[in-house]
């Protein structure tokens, strides 16, 4: 059983983007933030704090969750993928990345890392999804700018090929 | 915001759990998906000494089929339980209700027994269950006991939980029938559900049930050939209530107007 008291800093270890790091948290220390103020991962933005906004999900064995109701404790010896993973050498878009910016499916940029990795996770389990499959997962995000029909766009670039 | 402190145990089997609760009783909030407590927790609207994370205990993340009832694990998710595969023949409300909880990725951590334990009054799988006549399993040190839906669900996030009790797992009656429908009112899908109604058809009767208009869901057994006059008594008995989303007397007109259609498309799919 794994039991800390409330003011107790454990080291705690994870594999971020497949490479095992690890950093102090105490137990009420959120996923989200660990990631961005102990891990240095600043890729995962942090919105509302409630579930609501979408924008800090990350993959925790590949499953798309929501960092910021997620403990850092609670992924202790699990694997986690930010944003940062997505990219490939030199910086090259991926494709779910590349349709992003064909299809100008953002703007401030603030909520992409969520809509990227919630993506990430749907397209795994259903490569071919309709539209009304990805509105559906897109209702999990909040996007301020881009009224959302870029995003679609993008999605089914990806979805199609 | 930020969640006050609080110590985290992490117990590997149930026994263990029990043991803790017994200790901490309501000091202690159990976190399965933790997709209402941590927000709870973030907002401070609730605090706990204690968080006891059950959500890798192996023996709570556990579907059984047990022939006339389906046992689900506390530690199932909402997204498992939509991808199992007999869903749809053994459990077919679920299969409508399930796609209304939350988001998808909020399904992906939010946990079956988790929602039931949770008891909003509005939400989706209180009502299925309370409607389908399921039952929850509580264990303490003190033993087990198996209570009714509507025995377990008192009011507003009210339940009959003891502090030092788990919920182990919930039971839904298997297969009563396709004869189901499943429909909700919300501001956008993925909100919580304003009210939220849902039917089964019987022989030559129809169980309605109804989520957001009291503190807890309400099931009501009607004539089939007599289903619009019923749902009408009914809607004018209801008191409903008063929230940010909605007035009582929109609840109850969505009532009226949704109940028929839902009671409707239930009869079609029995056919």
């Amino acid at each position: 059983m794994r039991s800390l008291k409330k003011d107790e800093r454990v080291r705690i270890g994870v594999t971020l983007n497949g490479r095992k790091v690890a950093a102090e948290a105490e137990p009420r220390m959120l996923l989200s933030d660990f990631l961005r103020h102990a891990l240095g991962a600043t890729g995962t933005h942090v919105g509302c704090e409630h579930g609501i906004c979408g924008a800090c999900t990350v993959l925790i064995d590949g499953v798309a969750t929501r960092s910021c109701l997620t403990l850092a404790v609670q992924v202790e010896g699990r694997e986690v993928k930010t944003v940062e993973s997505l990219a490939g050498a030199n910086g090259a878009l991926n494709p779910l990345q590349q349709a992003f910016r064909d299809n100008h499916a953002l703007q401030c940029g603030f909520c992409t890392p969520g809509i990227l990795m919630s993506f990430t996770d749907y397209l795994a389990r259903n490569p071919h999804p309709s539209e009304a499959e990805i509105r559906d997962v897109l209702n999990g995000h909040l996007c301020r700018c881009t009224g959302y029909a870029g995003i679609v766009k993008a999605v089914k670039q990806v979805a199609k090929g | 915001m930020k969640p006050r402190p609080f110590d985290y145990l992490r117990p590997d089997t149930i026994e263990e759990t029990v043991a803790l609760l017994a200790e901490y009783g309501e000091d202690a909030r159990v976190l399965a998906g933790g997709q209402s407590l941590v927000p709870m927790l973030n907002l401070r609207l609730i605090e706990a000494d204690a968080l006891i994370d059950i959500s890798q205990i192996a023996a709570l993340d556990v579907i059984s089929d047990r022939g006339d009832k389906i046992e689900i694990g506390a530690a199932v998710t909402q997204n498992r339980l939509l991808a199992w595969p007999q869903l749809a023949e053994k459990l077919p409300l679920l299969a409508a209700a399930l796609p209304h909880v939350g988001h998808f990725q909020a399904r992906n951590r939010g946990t079956v027994c988790g929602s039931i334990a949770h008891a909003d009054p509005s939400s989706e799988l209180p009502l299925a269950l309370a409607l389908l006549g399921g039952e929850i399993v509580l264990k303490s040190k003190r033993g087990e006991r198996v209570l009714a839906a509507q025995d377990f669900h008192k009011d507003m996030l009210t339940t009959a939980r003891a502090g030092d009790e788990l919920i182990t797992s919930v039971r839904f009656p298997a297969g009563k029938g396709a004869g189901v429908a499943f429909r909700e009112v919300a501001r956008r899908h993925g909100d919580f559900a304003i009210i939220a109604v849902a039917a089964v058809a019987e022989d030559k009767h129809v169980r309605l049930g109804v989520g957001g208009m009291a503190g807890r869901p309400l099931v009501r057994r009607i004539a089939m050939n007599e289903a619009v006059a019923a749902i009408a008594a009914w809607a004018d008995e209801l008191e409903g209530y008063e929230d940010l989303h909605a007035s009582a007397a929109m609840r109850r007109d969505l009532f009226r107007n949704l109940a028929p259609r839902v009671v409707e498309e239930a009869i079609r799919c029995a056919v």
